[in-house]
């Protein structure tokens, strides 16, 4: 008899993966095209004044003000990306921006991953009342419209990279809680656990060494997935102007910057949107890829 | 159901108390409310008269009792005074509101509208152009941030080729208004249904109950939307609640961009002025709809998911 692969109802024969031959299929499974972007966005942006002759806050050049970028007709080499309504360059400040915008997203993941998942652990591990009222919380967190407190919380706080610190954290936490705490209840069951208890362990003890380097998976994809997030958070709070105040250049300051110039100087706003595309998409697929490769289970919960 | 149902509501009362404390303590961090309210800041007041000023404002109470009386005045409608040009803050939501809730239901309709069927059509012919367009559809609303969709918006469509108008509402039925903020706001959402509701599609058409209609000969167009979209509609369903988070923000952002004179766009304004009371006014109603229309979906996903009611 012969085995047909039936062509329309191939997802069996999909799951099994071919070995990666050709370099186009290299570049097809595995996610180097968003590390490189990813990697190249960081690398400027840490290697900012190397890259560029400009400063982006000084050289605001008035005889040079809204100069296409160089593909444009009257835009040339000096000013890459073109300058906006003062003569500042955009290349500059995209670099620039790109610190402000990396900064606060890798400080926020970071606090936001060790509270959420240190919750999430806790949550799961000791159950009872103090998964009840964790989860409550997490609920009541997650119906509390965000971009309005953050609103609230700026008009009282004032603008600064501390307070803009502080909200990415309060958004970014909440979303490791649920999934982590669905893996630590599996993982409380395991053998190793009890055995670790009935040799004495205490509880903290288990919970840091043998329940959480094994959630450390799900906590890098979420970690990963939640960036791009926090980095298009950053951005409509600059935006909507309760961002890092105004000469510090941030992506989304910089397309609020170029609303009013949108007939005569598109650039100033289409330019930086392309970076937080760029930026944001790259997160997303390596976050797909991670998930897909290392987590399969979390898909059913994202 | 009843249970889920109860629990879900006390779940939103404690999320709607949760806001109005959040909002209070944060309100209350601006410095001493009396300055806010008396001329020059209070420069050349006397001591008693200040001292009047604060037991007028109940500020001579401890804490929770300030919270108590100023949750009573928030009850009864009274979200005091715009710090601008002292119209009640009440009137001024109540003013802008139909603004929002017209540009949302538009938005809302076309998002399912667009957003479902392109999810089924995109799990039906896997693999094709149409599933590969669909998919890029939704990727690029997911990711796309609504702001930069706004002002590309603008500039292609407004600026460049001039078919719509750049900004605001618009009199009467001007349709030409709501075309860019409506494309804007849907889109997100339109994507999340899209992805929902294909991949809830291939698992359904992969199902038994899907293989046994075909084996009795259902016709194909009966088996896809009858008996495999009915039960792939539960997931796009039970995320409409995430979606909504996005469309509050969505409002915000595109009534800002499109000068649309609605809530959200107040809000921003309350901000830049440093208006408080509107502020704080327009915060606590964006939180009331948004936790009421989170209940409603948990209702709605109770009728829909028989599953749940047996629960």
């Amino acid at each position: 008899m012969q085995i047909q692969i039936d062509q329309k109802n191939k997802t069996l024969a999909e799951r099994v993966p071919r070995p990666i031959r050709s370099t186009a299929r290299y570049i097809k499974r595995t996610p180097v095209v968003w590390l490189v972007i990813i990697g190249v966005l960081v690398f400027s942006a840490v290697f900012a004044p190397l890259l560029t002759p400009y400063h982006p806050l000084k050289d605001a050049d008035f005889s040079a003000v809204l100069r296409p970028p160089f593909w444009e007709e009257g835009g040339d080499f000096s000013h890459l990306l073109g300058t906006d309504q003062i003569g500042r360059d955009i290349f500059t400040r995209i670099l620039f921006g790109g610190r402000v915008s990396l900064m606060v997203a890798v400080v926020a993941i970071t606090s936001g991953t060790a509270i959420g998942t240190g919750l999430g652990i806790l949550a799961g591990y000791m159950g009872g009342m103090t998964d009840e009222v964790i989860m409550r919380f997490v609920d009541m967190w997650i119906a509390l419209p965000f971009i309005l407190l953050a609103l609230v919380i700026a008009i009282v706080l004032g603008q600064s990279f501390s307070v803009m610190f502080l909200l990415l954290t309060l958004i970014a936490w909440v979303g490791f809680v649920r999934p982590i705490r669905g893996e630590v209840l599996s993982l409380r069951e395991r053998e190793y656990v009890q055995y670790a208890r009935s040799s004495g362990a205490s509880h903290g003890r288990v919970m840091i060494r043998h329940i959480l380097p094994n959630v450390a998976s799900t906590v890098l994809v979420l970690a990963t997935m939640g960036a791009g997030g926090l980095i298009l958070s950053e951005s409509i709070l600059s935006f909507l102007g309760v961002g890092i105040p105004a000469p510090t250049p941030t992506w989304g300051g910089m397309i609020s910057d170029g609303r009013g110039y949108l007939e005569e100087a598109w650039w100033i706003s289409a330019v930086p949107g392309m970076a937080i595309l760029l930026l944001v998409v790259s997160l997303n697929f390596l976050g797909d890829w991670l998930r897909d490769h290392w987590d399969p289970k979390l898909n059913q919960l994202i | 159901m009843r249970k889920f149902l109860i629990r879900r509501f006390f779940s939103s009362i404690i999320a709607l108390i949760g806001v109005t404390i959040i909002v209070f303590v944060l309100s209350r961090q601006v410095g001493d409310p009396v300055a806010l309210l008396v001329s020059d800041g209070g420069y050349g007041l006397s001591d008693e008269a200040w001292q009047a000023q604060r037991a007028k404002l109940n500020l001579d109470k401890p804490v929770p009792i300030q919270y108590l009386l100023w949750l009573g005045d928030v009850l009864q409608g009274d979200l005091g005074h715009d710090l601008s040009d002292g119209y009640p803050v009440t009137k001024k939501i109540q003013e802008k509101i139909p603004n929002t809730f017209r540009l949302a239901a538009v938005a809302w309709v076309v998002a399912t509208f667009v957003g479902i069927p392109l999810g089924v059509l995109s799990a039906v012919k896997r693999g094709s152009i149409i599933d590969y367009l669909a998919r890029s559809f939704a990727v690029l609303g997911i990711t796309l941030p609504a702001f930069y969709v706004a002002i590309m918006g603008i500039l292609i469509f407004a600026v460049k080729l001039g078919w719509v108008p750049v900004a605001g509402s618009g009199e009467g039925f001007a349709w030409k208004n709501y075309v860019l903020p409506v494309a804007t706001l849907s889109w997100g959402a339109a994507a999340g249904y899209t992805r929902l509701t294909r991949s809830a599609m291939l698992e359904v058409l992969d199902s038994e109950f899907v293989r046994l209609a075909r084996l009795k000969g259902v016709s194909n167009r009966m088996v896809i939307w009858k008996h495999a979209l009915r039960n792939s509609l539960i997931v796009p369903f039970t995320v409409s609640a995430l979606l909504l988070a996005g469309f509050i923000t969505g409002t915000v952002i595109v009534e800002v961009v499109f000068a649309w004179p609605g809530l959200g766009r107040l809000a921003v304004e309350a901000v830049t002025n440093n208006n408080l009371n509107l502020v704080v006014g327009t915060t606590l109603m964006f939180g009331l709809i948004f936790i009421i229309v989170n209940f409603l979906v948990d209702i709605g996903y109770v009728f829909i998911d028989p599953r749940i009611r047996l629960q």
